[in-house]
């Protein structure tokens, strides 16, 4: 957040005459967005002034444990994301669409979360995100963006499968990738209703396959949003 | 390009494709990416692509059982979205492309692997999609065949899921099976929401009785280990993985539709 307040006393005060001035729905929603800005694990950085341009790099690492930390860094993106939407909703959200949001963000928390635990001490550091090309009070910019996550994140495992060694963390893949193409599928819904667009030719073709993208081709698509230079050289090739 | 041209394009098998080309330029100037591109969009092409993925011949038995136990499924899902489009006043006008798109996968899907099995591939069984009587209104009534749709549907992300890692020496094939295995996660979430319900799969509940076992153990909150319901709650965990059916527990559900 750029508010900086003098004291502990005066943010209290600040939120008090918020929660005064303003309805309960927007008090929260404003509560909302601090608590995702400290999950993004951007705080740090904010707070001591040191700019986006101080954000260390990080190295995937090699075997099983780069290609899940691959995939911790794609989950910290969705999840810096939904949270991000959940807390400041676009103009004319419905309630459906809430409650889609809501979800994918939860999910997207566990899966970042089950996969930092799961990474332990070899977990890469939390990534510092860039979403000034997303217009969060549009539904089109939100939702699109939505559907380029989500789309990507099914290519980026269906992609990662092959690369894996041990059949738990294959497994473990597995289970993700699924609830990933779940949402793409509501997502793309959302955006174009009853269509065949939940699978559209532009994600699944003629021979009935999902798409598939390697690392390099996952990682430049997310370059955009992540502030960190990721290092992924040392990633399995097959 | 799309990733899924290149990718296919990365296992023509050289050899193969030079034979192509060559036949090809016989009849007119075609370039290699041009017919690459038409390679993969044809499904019984696929048969012939990336010969050390999909020479029948070449193939352990181990993956040619998987492969048919895969089939088993497309044949149930395809025939079951056939008879669905063909079924008068079933599918109302406003969700035919929803019905059509899965149709037409499901339906790619069987030509895929009858191709890559050859003469291995098994064939269609019989099937019942009344359940020897259960759902004795599946083509008539829309909730009854959008009920089975979803159990098909949340079934096929589960077998492919449980039996990714007996693909794991064929990296080719084991993506094709991951590739197929998310197409069906889409189709599930939608069909889902058709029904009212949320797109994944909340927890161990179904409200169709006869169709408990499909969600049969999807309310884990174990992951490798890590109690995964200490992030958000136990629904968000439940939710946020797909669990895996085993191939007993899938053959049991697919047989209350085979004669």
């Amino acid at each position: 957040m750029s508010n900086s307040t003098a004291s502990p006393g005066a943010e209290l005060e600040f939120l008090g005459r918020l929660a005064n001035a303003t309805s309960r729905r927007t008090f929260l929603q404003w509560a909302g967005l601090t608590i995702g800005v400290a999950a993004l694990g951007c705080g740090d950085d904010d707070d001591d002034g040191t700019g986006p341009g101080n954000n260390p790099g990080v190295n995937l690492g090699s075997g099983d444990t780069g290609v899940l930390n691959y995939a911790y860094a794609l989950e910290q993106l969705e999840a810096a994301f939904y949270i991000k939407v959940v807390s400041s909703p676009y103009t004319g959200i419905t309630a459906e669409e809430t409650a889609i949001l809501r979800d994918i963000r939860d999910h997207e928390i566990v899966h970042r979360e089950f996969l930092k635990a799961a990474l332990g001490s070899a977990a890469i550091a939390g990534l510092s995100v860039d979403f000034t090309s997303i217009n969060f009070t549009s539904r089109a910019s939100v939702l699109g963006a939505a559907k380029t996550f989500e789309d990507l994140g099914v290519s980026a495992y269906n992609g990662a499968g092959q690369l894996l060694t041990s059949d738990a963390n294959l497994l473990v893949a597995g289970t993700i990738v699924s609830v990933e193409a779940r949402h793409a599928s509501a997502i793309r819904d959302l955006l174009n209703p009853n269509s065949m667009d939940f699978a559209g030719d532009d994600v699944v073709g003629a021979t009935g396959l999902d798409v598939v993208r390697t690392p390099a081709q996952v990682l430049a698509a997310a370059d955009t949003y992540v502030v960190n230079t990721i290092t992924a050289n040392q990633l399995p090739t097959s | 390009m799309t990733p899924n041209t290149e990718t296919l394009l990365e296992t023509i098998d050289p050899e193969l494709m030079e034979r192509v080309v060559s036949r090809r330029d016989a009849l007119g100037s075609v370039s290699k990416r041009t017919l690459a591109v038409a390679l993969a969009s044809a499904p019984l092409a696929l048969g012939v692509l990336a010969k050390n993925a999909f020479a029948q011949g070449s193939l352990p038995q181990g993956i040619k059982d998987v492969l048919n136990y895969a089939l088993t499924l497309e044949y149930l899902e395809a025939e079951f979205y056939n008879l669905g489009l063909a079924a008068p006043n079933l599918i109302p006008t406003a969700t035919r492309p929803v019905f059509q798109q899965i149709a037409k996968h499901e339906n790619a899907h069987v030509a895929l692997l009858r191709a890559t099995l050859g003469a291995d591939a098994v064939s269609k069984p019989t099937f019942d999609f009344t359940a020897r009587g259960a759902f004795a209104d599946v083509f008539t009534n829309y909730q009854t065949y959008l009920a089975l749709s979803q159990g098909f549907e949340d079934t096929g992300v589960r077998a492919y899921k449980g039996r990714a890692a007996e693909l794991k020496s064929n990296d080719a094939i084991l993506t094709v099976a991951l590739q197929i295995h998310s197409v069906e996660a889409r189709h599930a979430s939608k069909v889902r929401r058709l029904r009212g319900q949320k797109g994944w799969i909340t927890s161990n509940t179904t409200d169709v009785a006869a169709l408990a076992a499909v969600y049969a153990g999807e309310q884990n909150t174990t992951q490798a280990g890590v109690n995964t319901a200490a992030f958000v709650n136990a629904n968000a965990a439940s939710e946020a993985f797909d669990e895996p059916l085993t191939a007993a527990a899938v053959l049991a559900i697919a047989g209350m539709f085979i004669v």
